[in-house]
């Protein structure tokens, strides 16, 4: 890979200047569900990504002096960036949704609006790990259904049932090769998320 | 790059915290990056001068930086802590800060989603 020469001036997507506010949410998964494609889908620049190197430890933690054989792996976070209204922009960051990375998952999701988990109907058990993981950390999250043409398609109620969703959370059935379904899975996480937090202060 | 089963993988610069910790928090991975007027000293090093050539031009997030130069996100924050403190960057704060994401936010993020349609 070769690095960003600095001239390149044309690829870089620099931040409008009117660009106050940034929020973030996280599209996590099983490995292959589709959250590198619906970000790619929705980001208005090339998607990138980082490298994070990760380390194994044990119980210890708090010892870290001395990580006795401390292993090192590098995990591949990637994000893409859109801007949703002039001042306003959201970052999509797609994480790997295994319980090992959750100390990667929790440093990426602080401050999050929320997760948007994505499911697979030909492997609907491989998302129970990520949903108890992000139920877990109290982040509002919508299951975003990825359809793919050779997969089972099943009605909403089928899939709730399977999934053993709460009544409140926002199930979409989408293909993240498409805008229009991706947004919508986004509009319905965000809708979620703004019905957990407080109600504004009335008059009480 | 897939590692093989076993114990949590912590990211490493949350076990070792890094070389000794620069003065202040730690900059948030969508902190704004801006270059300054200060030139860059004779003597400044590579990954100096590629960070802010990159911001040379215009802002962009810690993690873009970090995108673009590839380099991990941990080091790209050192980095700029460092350009922060002699003057060559400006970092701001991303708005809003982790915890304080209230509903006139929501709300605007929503009326936005739905204009995109
Ligand atoms: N037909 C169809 N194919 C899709 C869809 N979404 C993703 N794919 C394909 O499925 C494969 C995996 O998609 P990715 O977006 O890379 O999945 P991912 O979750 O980022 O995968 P990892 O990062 O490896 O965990 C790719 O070959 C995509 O082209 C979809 O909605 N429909
Ligand atoms: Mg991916």
């Amino acid at each position: 890979m070769d690095s960003v020469p600095s001239t390149d001036r044309g690829g870089i997507g620099y931040l409008p200047s009117a660009a106050e506010t940034l929020m973030k949410l996280v599209v996590t998964g099983p490995f292959g569900v589709g959250k590198t494609t619906l970000i790619r889908t929705l980001s208005e620049i090339e998607t990138l990504h980082t490298e994070e190197a990760m380390t194994q430890a044990g119980e210890g933690l708090d010892d870290t002096a001395g990580l006795p054989e401390k292993t090192t792996t590098t995990v591949a976070v990637d994000f893409g960036r859109l801007t949703v209204q002039d001042d306003l922009v959201l970052y999509m960051f797609g994480t790997p949704g295994q319980e090992r990375f959750l100390p990667l998952w929790e440093d990426i999701a602080r401050g999050a609006l929320g997760a948007l988990v994505m499911v697979d109907t030909r492997r609907l058990e491989d998302s129970f790990a990520v949903m108890d993981m992000v139920e877990e950390q109290g982040l509002p999250y919508a299951v975003a259904v990825n359809r793919f043409p050779d997969a089972p398609a099943h009605p909403d109620e089928v899939l709730r049932k399977h999934l053993d969703l709460d009544p409140a959370t926002p199930l979409v059935q989408c293909d993240a090769r498409e805008r229009r379904g991706s947004i919508d899975a986004l509009i319905a996480l965000a809708e979620h998320a703004l019905t957990r937090l407080p109600a504004p202060q009335e008059a009480s | 790059m897939t590692p093989g089963p076993g114990r949590r993988l912590i990211p490493a610069y949350l076990v070792t915290g890094g070389r000794s910790t620069p003065s202040g928090p730690a900059l948030d991975r969508l902190a704004v990056l801006l270059r300054t007027d200060a030139e860059l000293p004779p003597g400044a090093g590579t990954e100096q001068r590629r960070l802010c050539g990159l911001l040379d031009p215009g802002a962009l997030t810690v993690v873009e930086c970090a995108a673009h130069l590839e380099l991990p996100v941990s080091a790209t924050v050192f980095l700029a802590t460092d350009l922060v403190a002699s003057g060559h960057l400006r970092a701001r704060p991303p708005i809003p800060r982790a915890g304080e994401i209230d509903r006139s936010l929501v709300e605007r993020l929503l009326v936005g989603l739905r204009s995109l349609h």
